[in-house]
């Protein structure tokens, strides 16, 4: 078990793309990582890196105290899930398992106790005789995870091993993968684009743009106190509801003021926690977002829009609005009977508001 | 045009085809059997009340043939075992490792393999005779001017489609480059490698030009040369000639035959989600 450092660590690729520029993470021993982002981001391509697979252009990297720039990837003792499996299809399920511990010439009976346990916990002890081709995708996943298992490794890789399931059987493996955790306790670096996998494993979530980490935090943190605009947009399932107005100073209080088109001007009440930090921002315009679950609707002063679909879920139902040219998106209970084309009033809770720069887009509160 | 149509003519053209191919070597299975005297004229491919005799092979096998068979089966494995190795290796590391020039030597691997023999076999014989080596087995290493590009653009294409993440897997099971090289890249290329091996050594097999030109010696000429001696001064002994071609032919048939399952087994299925 190690946790594992990157200090400036960067890639360039020969044809001069900047894949991931200048990151600092810490992974702590024991932790739950996991590297989320859209295609692009660099999150792959920063597993790899602490994986060996891929050289590291700059910066150092290191697990446990041991600095493994130069190390070679089967040196570093740590173990890799691949999105598509990568099993070796001419060998069973059984020498799959075995093949690293054979490597590390392990003795015959240790390996054999090994795979035996692993594949108990993996509930794939009555497939050790087949080839990978028998199996099915979850089988050939846990085959995967039960090899990366045998060896002991101080850090485990995982590059989305869940997007190839069919989604019952992925919500399924999530539960798995955090009990395999829980059980293993060593460190896990989880590679996802899907941000409900983040939330519901990461004991830290590490999001990504372009080659940039945009925050790391806990999930909870993550989603309720978002560093910045794309954090915000990024996590959380429908996203976050941005809307552009100006920030208004009455005495003790403070409103959101901003305008909808044909519906005429809006205005809500916003508390805000650091006063001094959101004084250079008032009376001009900024961002705020509020999550669709913590917009209520009502009778009184509010937001006023148009329903353009609303989307039963069974026990809720998302309601999609047009407000300042965009699509906007409420989550209420399902016995609220709303459909296309109302014309309803919506207004957020005071306290879940999110305020952001427009220019540097970085949260205000 | 439908379907139907496509797939009939589709049919047409294949079975016009095997014809083409099928038919000269039934003429020669024919003439190898008759007689020198109805070899020739209508009633050639008559096979209704024709005579049939063994004789040409009899008298085949009272020349050299056997040997001359020795030395191709002897000089053919050879060749098929160390190109084969030799085509493994380079496909190997012009379809993973990333190295200076890799463009260049693919395209000149490609060149070679299109250099006229007539023009290689000059300065060949000349390093031949200097080191002494007509007459032997030695024969085996330029006849892999004609069959290693080959070889290796068939490994190429056969390495590249094997998954990048099974070597990076086996990389971080603890695998060195050769190790993985072994035990997971050449099992998973064997359909390839045995489509390689069959061509490298069909290849060898047939050759004509290099064996008549090194090995001039009776006793080391393959069994494509010795065809070409069954002749008189006057006249070629076209029975002998065609039972030798028919001999020549049946180690190669065997060989597809043998290995034909090889060939078309898609080993890689299930390695993946597809």
């Amino acid at each position: 078990m190690a946790g594992i450092t990157l200090k400036n660590v960067s890639k360039i690729y020969d044809n001069g793309f900047e894949a991931v520029k200048s990151i600092s993470l810490d992974i702590v021993d024991g932790e739950f990582m996991v590297l989320v982002g859209p295609s692009g981001c660099g999150k792959s391509t920063t597993l790899r890196m602490i994986a060996g697979l891929e050289e590291i252009s700059s910066g150092e990297l290191y697990i446990g105290e041991e600095l493994v720039n130069k190390v070679e990837p089967q040196d570093r003792n740590i173990a890799m899930v691949f999105q598509n499996y990568a099993l070796y299809p001419h060998m069973t399920i059984y020498e799959n398992m075995a093949f690293g511990l054979k490597l590390r010439k392990l003795h015959k009976n240790e390996i054999d106790k090994r795979i035996r346990e692993a594949a108990a916990t993996l509930h794939i002890d009555s497939q050790l005789d087949k080839r990978p081709k028998a199996l099915s995708g979850g089988q050939r996943q846990r085959v995967a995870l039960g090899r990366a298992i045998v060896r002991n490794p101080r850090v485990f890789l995982m590059d989305e091993p869940l997007s190839n399931l069919d989604a019952k059987l992925r919500v399924q493996m999530r539960a798995e993968l955090i009990r395999l955790h829980n059980d293993l306790k060593t460190t896990f670096v989880y590679v996802t684009h899907d941000q409900t996998e983040a939330m519901t494993m990461g004991s830290r979530i590490c999001v990504m743009k372009d080659g940039i980490i945009k925050q790391v935090a806990t999930p909870e943190e993550i989603y309720n106190k978002p560093d910045n605009l794309f954090v915000a947009g990024f996590i959380g399932s429908p996203q976050m509801n941005f809307f552009k107005g100006r920030l208004i100073e009455e005495g003790e209080e403070y409103s959101l003021l901003g305008n909808n088109d044909e519906y005429g001007e809006f205005r809500f009440p916003v508390e805000i926690e650091d006063k001094e930090n959101v004084r250079p921002y008032l009376r001009k315009e900024i961002i705020f977002g509020v999550r669709p679950e913590h917009i209520k609707f009502t009778e009184e002063d509010g937001l006023k829009a148009q329903v353009l679909v609303t989307e039963l879920l069974g026990s809720e139902v998302h309601v999609h609005l047009h407000v300042q040219g965009e699509i906007h998106t409420v989550k209420t209970d399902a016995s609220v009977h709303i459909k296309a084309g109302d014309i309803i009033k919506v207004i957020p809770a005071c306290d879940k508001i999110h305020l952001f720069d427009p220019e540097t887009e970085k949260a205000l509160i | 045009m439908n379907r139907a149509k496509t797939s009939t003519l589709f049919k047409i053209v294949i079975v016009l085809y095997l014809f083409i191919i099928i038919f000269p070597f039934f003429w020669v299975a024919v003439t190898s059997l008759r007689p020198e005297a109805e070899i020739w004229g209508s009633g050639a491919l008559q096979l209704k009340g024709a005579a049939f005799t063994t004789e040409n092979y009899k008298l085949l096998f009272k020349t050299p043939v056997l040997n001359s068979l020795k030395n191709s089966l002897i000089i053919s494995t050879i060749t098929t075992i160390y190109v084969t190795f030799v085509a493994s290796l380079c496909a190997y590391a012009i379809a993973r490792l990333d190295f200076k020039f890799k463009k260049l030597l693919t395209v000149i691997v490609l060149v070679t393999s299109m250099f006229p023999q007539m023009i290689v076999i000059g300065p060949i014989y000349r390093v031949f005779v200097q080191l002494g080596w007509t007459n032997s087995y030695y024969i085996s290493l330029p006849y892999s001017n004609i069959t290693l590009p080959v070889a290796i653009f068939i490994l190429i294409t056969h390495f590249s489609q094997i998954p990048k993440e099974m070597e990076e897997s086996a990389t971080m099971d603890g695998s060195s480059k050769i190790n993985t090289f072994f035990k997971i890249i050449l099992p998973l290329a064997a359909p390839g490698i045995f489509t390689a091996a069959i061509i490298i050594f069909i290849g060898a097999w047939n050759e004509f030009l290099l064996s008549l030109t090194l090995n001039t010696n009776e006793a080391w000429r393959t069994a494509t040369v010795n065809i070409s001696f069954l002749r008189g001064q006057f006249e070629i002994f076209w029975g002998q000639v065609t039972a030798a071609t028919v001999v020549v032919t049946i180690p190669t048939l065997i060989i597809v035959i043998l290995f034909q399952k090889q060939i078309v087994s898609g080993i890689t299925s299930g390695a993946l989600k597809e």
